[in-house]
Parts: C-alpha cells; sequence; structure tokens
C-alpha cells in the first residue's frame, strides 16, 4: 500500500477516534486549564509552520519563487481583512502571473 | 428535532455554505500535491476536519512520509476531542446518535451551537446538526468539484495552485492570532520550520512546532 493510502487511512481513523474520544472522557480530564490553553496554541504553531513551508521550501532546500509573491498578497488582503475566498484568489492569480510572465 | 427555530437555521445555513465552499480549495490542493480524486474525496468524506486534511496532503505532498502526515494530521484534530468533551452533556446522545455526533464535532459546528447559547439548549443541539451535516454536505461536494477541476487543469503552478494552498493556510490560522503571545508563537514556529527543512527529514520540521506550542503555553501559564 503506497504512502498516499496510509495518509488517507491513518488520518481517518485517526481523527475519528480522536473525535469520539471527546465524547467519551470525563469532562474534567481535558478541561484542565492548561490543556486547553496549550491546545489552542498548537493548531497556530502547526498551522504557521506549514505556511512557511509551503511557502518557501522545495523539498530539503529553501527557494523563494512565485509561491512567495502569492502568499505575500495573501498577508496583504488578510491585513485589509479580507475575506477567506479573496485571500485564496488573490494569492493563486498573483502566483500564477508571476509563474507564467515571468 | 422538531420544529428549527430560524435564526438558529441561518446562522447554521450560512456557515455550512461557507465553509464548504473551502472545500474546493482543499479538493484542489490534495490533487496538486499528488492525491486521486478518490483519495481527495476519502480525506473528506471520513476524516472530515479541515485544518487535519489540509496537513496530510501537505506534509506528503512536500515529501514527508505518511507517519509524518499523520502525526501533524492528528496533532491537529486532538481539538476535535476536546470539541466533543464540550458537547456531550449539551447532545446527551447515546449509541448510534452518539457515534453520527462524533463525526461531525468540528470546529464550525461546535461553534455555532455553542454560540446558540442564549437562545437556550434545545436551539444549541439544532445548531450542532444543522451546522454538523449543513457543513458535512457542502465539504463533500465542493472537494469533489475542486478535485476534478484541478485535475482538468494541468499544472498546478500555471493556475497559482501551489501559492493557493500556503494561502489556505494562512487564512486557517489568521483569526487565531489574538494575544502578542499567539503572534510570536506562529513567527517563531515559521522560522523554526523554515531553518530546520534544510536538515530534518520532511514533516519534522512542522510538527517539532507542537512542542514550541507547548513551551509557549507551559510559559504563558505562569
Amino acid at each position: 500500500m503506497g504512502t498516499l493510502w496510509i495518509g488517507v487511512i491513518g488520518t481517518s481513523v485517526i481523527a475519528y477516534a480522536l473525535k469520539l474520544s471527546g465524547h467519551s472522557v470525563p469532562e474534567k480530564f481535558l478541561s484542565h486549564p492548561l490543556i486547553k490553553r496549550i491546545n489552542l496554541l498548537i493548531p497556530i504553531a502547526l498551522l504557521s509552520a506549514l505556511v512557511a513551508v509551503q511557502s518557501v521550501t522545495t523539498k530539503s532546500a529553501i527557494v523563494l519563487d512565485h509561491r512567495l509573491a502569492g502568499v505575500g498578497v495573501a498577508i496583504t488582503s488578510l491585513l485589509f481583512k479580507a475575506p477567506f475566498p479573496i485571500v485564496v484568489l488573490s494569492a493563486a492569480i498573483t502566483s500564477a502571473c508571476v509563474y507564467n510572465f515571468f | 428535532m422538531s420544529r428549527v427555530s430560524s435564526p438558529t437555521f441561518r446562522d447554521s445555513l450560512s456557515v455550512s455554505f461557507t465553509v464548504g465552499a473551502y472545500g474546493v480549495a482543499f479538493g484542489a490542493a490534495a490533487v496538486a500535491n499528488g492525491f486521486s480524486v478518490l483519495q481527495s474525496c476519502l480525506l473528506s468524506l471520513l476524516t472530515f476536519s479541515g485544518a487535519s486534511q489540509f496537513a496530510v496532503i501537505g506534509v506528503i505532498g512536500a515529501g514527508g512520509g505518511a507517519l509524518s502526515g499523520i502525526t501533524t494530521a492528528s496533532l491537529l484534530g486532538i481539538r476535535n476531542g476536546l470539541y466533543g468533551v464540550l458537547m456531550a452533556p449539551i447532545l446527551k446522545v447515546r449509541g448510534a446518535k452518539r457515534l453520527v455526533a462524533a463525526h461531525i464535532t468540528i470546529d464550525e459546528s461546535t461553534g455555532v451551537s455553542l454560540s446558540q447559547e442564549s437562545r437556550g439548549l434545545q436551539a444549541m443541539r439544532e445548531g450542532f446538526w444543522l451546522t454538523g451535516f449543513g457543513v458535512f454536505i457542502f465539504w463533500n461536494l465542493f472537494t469533489l468539484a475542486g478535485a476534478l477541476g484541478a485535475r482538468a487543469m494541468g499544472d498546478p503552478s500555471a493556475w497559482g495552485l501551489d501559492a493557493a494552498v500556503p494561502a489556505a493556510f494562512l487564512g486557517l490560522v489568521w483569526p487565531r492570532l489574538k494575544s502578542s503571545t499567539d503572534k510570536y508563537l506562529a513567527v517563531v514556529a515559521a522560522t523554526f520550520a523554515i531553518i530546520t527543512t534544510a536538515f530534518l527529514p520532511a514533516g519534522l520540521p512542522i510538527i517539532g512546532t507542537a512542542v514550541i506550542a507547548i513551551i509557549a503555553g507551559l510559559r504563558s501559564a505562569k
């Protein structure tokens, strides 16, 4: 079985197990303030890391290319409080223009 | 679920459609990262948690192993477990209903439900079920549309898809950056991931930032 299929099935099984476990554990166990605090911070760290890696790296090298232009525009549109579809579209259009015309 | 109060219905439907439409970005990104249309759709049907889905395709697409992808996705899925802790005493369901409730326990269903508190327990339950099923339907339909669309396009870079993926992540994380700790953590995690990409195996630079988050949590709790 290939990496992609293992990824699809493994992620799905664990995702459901995590959801179901929440409906099954005693409330006081997971409602500790420190656990809640860390639970809010982990997605921030992981998502920020994903943004960075997908914007400026290719395999194990730092590569500054059309993607960075797109993400730069995404950051700008977020600073102007643009809605999600505009953020994604403006990034895609910018990146595609740089890729195709430069 | 007898009579559905209309403000709750409206809230649920608008959230369902807006969030579900992001499924286009996911379907397109999954195909751009090498996943088949079937695999993209199965991720949306079975994992059904946006951030986790983007993570597994992002990590594996960047050359990471299955284990790195699954671990990153699962760390992002922990919060759904916490939502379950919040929702269980509100829903009070058993058996098959509980198994279904678990699957649709995500950011949006929990968020809408909790936002209905002033309208009473019944509205909270309706908000959860309507939003959970609503997002499920739209998210899966739009994933299929995005995956098919991306496959028809050819070179993902020519359409800006390789920038749309990090932009989508950015759109997910941006509203979470409230306190100065949040913003500082985002910058440190991004920097750490970029620097360590040069020498750590693919996937680890991303998972490693969970440790930074734990340290930040312990420090800010003092």
